[in-house]
């Protein structure tokens, strides 16, 4: 068999698993996320009541769970959750020396720490530093691994708030963030994980609470062979799109991607939430085919990535790679080309960031192509529950761009878009070209910023491009040869991170609240339907649109001009 | 009264933190270390081999077989170039561009080196032997790259080269199921395989 005949048949199987996985999963957190008696279907199923367990944690954190909340508390208690995330993660990481489980290891640099907390609680999981030399057990585990779920859940709680929006009318409550967190770890995150995390022991990832072992080679050297709590924590990594690697080399190493499968089992897992949870939206509200158009735009760029990323990465573009032969630098031989090429697609589609081969050393055009995948503001399904947000406020433009062609008030699922809820998208569409071309230009215009970079050139300026893009989307993945572990690109990152996580997120609850206040206006034949394929069209159109003219000037410079050279 | 209700989001906030770092922080991979060192301890320790009772290496990891001074021993199928030289405490790649000068002056020194230590014309040697992998650890080579160093090491441990080529089939992987991944060659088996079949004890 061929090796593209053998890609093609990888990304088939993944499509099938996909599309069997989505709806009962998409059912599931539709259900799960329905607390308000009065929505859903009428069926026994439907709503869910608060399970023991959860009723134990309410108690604990001290909420009571049935009470909702409105828009501004909604959003404080994002935003004090994840604040006390992060100094909770800087303080374990700098005192980690004085606890147990450090394997050794001194407690962390405070400009290191400081990006990391931020880089794990924002669900970007972009790393500065080395986890083998680095991270012992305990950060590995109760700080990392903790905020691989909580992130993912407060992206699900977010993208649940705007649901809510568009489903309810009339009202100023938005639903409870300390049950829609609990309930996202509880009923999604953390049973899948655990049967995940039992696949990949199977498979071969390590998963034990060793500093490591000693082995004699057979020529007779010494090579150490690093141990630790992998398993447990790829799971979550990959099934919360966060991308944080245990290892160094993350998903490349061989103790947490052994074989092949493992790698094409761990590509479905980050990618099995955010395509699922269109399917949870249009049941939410109470539309499936809602649903049905979001996914399909999100499945048409994915696919076309993957077939253009296939396509460039095949042809061993690049002086270097052409001499070789083929594009495996930076490759694994038990993945081959295309299953690296599918991965590289779908960890910078989800906001993942998670590799298996080095994004550095891709051909010209597939690197162009992978900092395109996130330009797209990760959408394409895009993180859980950041791109079911994401995709719906590019949805509200596109509602809004259709409106101005035709001189109508646009409406988007029965809901008004006025002056304010226009303000609101619009400036969620601004804060992230706003953070990446701003970052890259200090960056690049600053000795400290250009004394990072490995290579020189246009693929000099792709690093620093790739990072600030990386960081502000959230997604976490590298042209690692720039060395990120310095003052000022921890401290920029940081805040690119920080600021690309969670300014949007304000934009989002409040854009929530005012949907939510409003009623309902009734379907005539004015409206744009919003579930069939000229929607579809459309609003992938605007996608590609807003990232095309805002990013090209910049691409042109970096990957472009090298892929042309 | 803002300032009231934040507190009160924040004292919620470090309680659902205690909660969510003694549940998912140390009961979750406690509880995952337990059940993988019951249904498959081998694989969550490392997938280690041992030779005579000594750990020679996991089959999962790539190592070096190289003399004292790294130049490669012809007895043994070697491993591809890393950009960390197979330390298992620095995994990672190379991370040079596709265009690096550094990178091309690698791939052509190495390509010469390959084919005159195997005795091959240049253009054989095929890809992964000229670039280094993403871990750095990578445990495999292309059955083409054992292709080219049969002979070398058929020679240097004075045996047939028919059966050399039998052991390298043996341990080489087809795709998962026939489709997933790319086809490789275990080399620290392989040479495992080659010291316990043809080894000279001395």
């Amino acid at each position: 068999m061929s090796a593209a005949a053998a890609g093609w048949l990888q990304a088939g199987l993944l499509v099938l698993a996909l599309a069997l996985v989505h709806r009962p999963l998409g059912d599931w957190m539709a259900r799960a996320f329905t607390t308000d008696p009065a929505e859903g279907p009428k069926s026994r199923f439907w709503p869910q009541g608060h399970w023991r367990v959860e009723r134990l944690v309410y108690r604990a954190v001290g909420v009571d769970a049935d009470a909702e909340q409105r828009w501004p508390t909604y959003l404080r208690s994002v935003l004090a959750f994840s604040l006390v995330s992060v100094l909770f993660l800087y303080g374990l990481q700098r005192l980690q020396s004085l606890l147990p489980l450090d394997n050794g290891m001194a407690g962390v640099e405070p400009g290191s720490a400081w990006n990391t907390a931020v880089s794990f609680v924002t669900n970007t999981n972009w790393q500065g530093y080395s986890g083998e030399s680095t991270m012992g057990h305990l950060v590995q585990m109760a700080g990392l691994a903790v905020q691989n779920f909580v992130s993912a859940a407060v992206g699900i709680a977010v993208a649940v708030a705007l649901v809510r929006g568009f489903a309810r009318s009339g009202t100023d409550r938005l639903g409870n963030f300390w049950v829609d967190v609990t309930r996202a770890i509880t009923r999604v995150l953390l049973p899948l994980a655990t049967v995940a995390a039992v696949v990949l022991v199977l498979g071969g990832v390590v998963q034990n609470l060793s500093s490591g072992t000693e082995a004699t080679t057979l020529a007779g050297a010494t090579q150490f062979l690093p141990g630790g709590p992998v398993a447990s924590q790829e799971a979550i990594k990959e099934l919360g799109t966060n991308g944080g690697g245990f290892y160094n080399a993350n998903s490349a190493h061989p103790f947490e991607g052994p074989s092949a499968w493992v790698s094409l089992f761990q590509v479905f897992l980050l990618l099995v939430i955010p395509f699922s949870l269109p399917r949870t939206f249009g049941r939410m509200v109470g539309d499936r085919r809602q649903g049905l158009a979001i996914v399909g735009v999100m499945a048409g760029l994915a696919t076309a990535s993957l077939a253009l990323t296939n396509w460039a990465q095949a042809r061993a573009g690049g002086a270097a790679l052409q001499l070789a032969g083929a594009a495996t630098e930076g490759q694994e031989v038990r993945f081959g080309g295309p299953l690296s090429a599918l991965f590289g697609t779908a960890t910078t589609l989800t906001s993942t960031g998670a590799v298996n081969s080095m994004h550095d050393s891709y051909t010209p055009t597939g690197g162009l192509l992978v900092m395109a995948n996130m330009m797209l503001g990760e959408v394409a399904p895009g993180g859980v529950g950041s791109g079911l947000y994401g995709m719906l406020v590019l949805a509200v433009v596109a509602v809004f761009v259709a409106g101005l062609m035709v001189g109508r008030t646009p409406e988007y699922l029965g809901k008004k878009l006025g002056r304010r809820e226009m303000t609101l998208a619009s400036l969620y569409v601004l804060v992230t070209p706003v953070l990446v071309l701003t970052g890259t230009a200090v960056a690049v215009t600053t000795d400290t910023g250009l004394g990072s970079l490995l290579n020189s050139g246009s693929h000099g300026l792709s690093e620093v491009l790739y990072a600030f893009t990386s960081a502000s989307n959230n997604n976490g993945s590298a042209f690692a040869g720039l060395s990120a572990n310095t003052p000022f690109y921890n401290t920029a990152l940081g805040l690119a991170m920080a600021f690309g996580r969670f300014l949007p997120m304000v934009l989002v609850v409040a854009l929530a609240g005012r949907l939510a206040a409003q009623g309902r206006a009734p379907v005539t034949a004015g409206t744009l339907p919003t579930h069939q394929p000229l929607f579809v069209g459309l609003l992938g159109a605007v996608v590609l649109v807003v990232v095309g003219l805002t990013y090209f000037p910049a691409l042109a410079l970096g990957p472009l001009a090298e892929a042309l050279a | 009264m803002s300032a009231l209700r934040s507190g009160r989001q924040l004292v919620a906030a470090v309680r659902a933190l205690l909660v969510a770092t003694v549940v998912l922080g140390l009961a979750y991979p406690l509880v995952m270390t337990g059940v993988a060192q019951v249904i498959a301890p081998a694989r969550a320790d490392g997938s280690l081999v041992s030779v005579d009772g000594s750990v020679v290496g996991s089959s999962l990891i790539g190592q070096t077989f190289t003399d004292e001074d790294g130049a490669p021993l012809p007895e043994y199928f070697q491993s591809r170039p890393s950009a960390s030289d197979y330390d298992g405490a620095a995994s990672g790649g190379s991370n040079l561009g596709p265009n690096s000068e550094e990178l091309v002056a690698a791939v052509g020194e190495r390509r010469a080196d390959v084919a005159a230590f195997n005795g091959v014309p240049e253009s054989e040697v095929p890809a992964d032997a000229v670039t280094a992998s993403g871990s750095g650890l990578d445990p495999d080579i292309s059955p083409e790259y054992a292709a080219v160093q049969v002979r070398r090491v058929a020679e240097a441990c004075g045996v047939p080269v028919d059966d050399v080529q039998a052991l390298v089939d043996e341990h080489t992987d087809r795709r998962d199921l026939g489709f997933i991944g790319a086809p490789h060659v275990r080399v620290l088996e392989l040479n495992l395989a080659l010291d316990e079949r043809f080894g000279d004890e001395g």
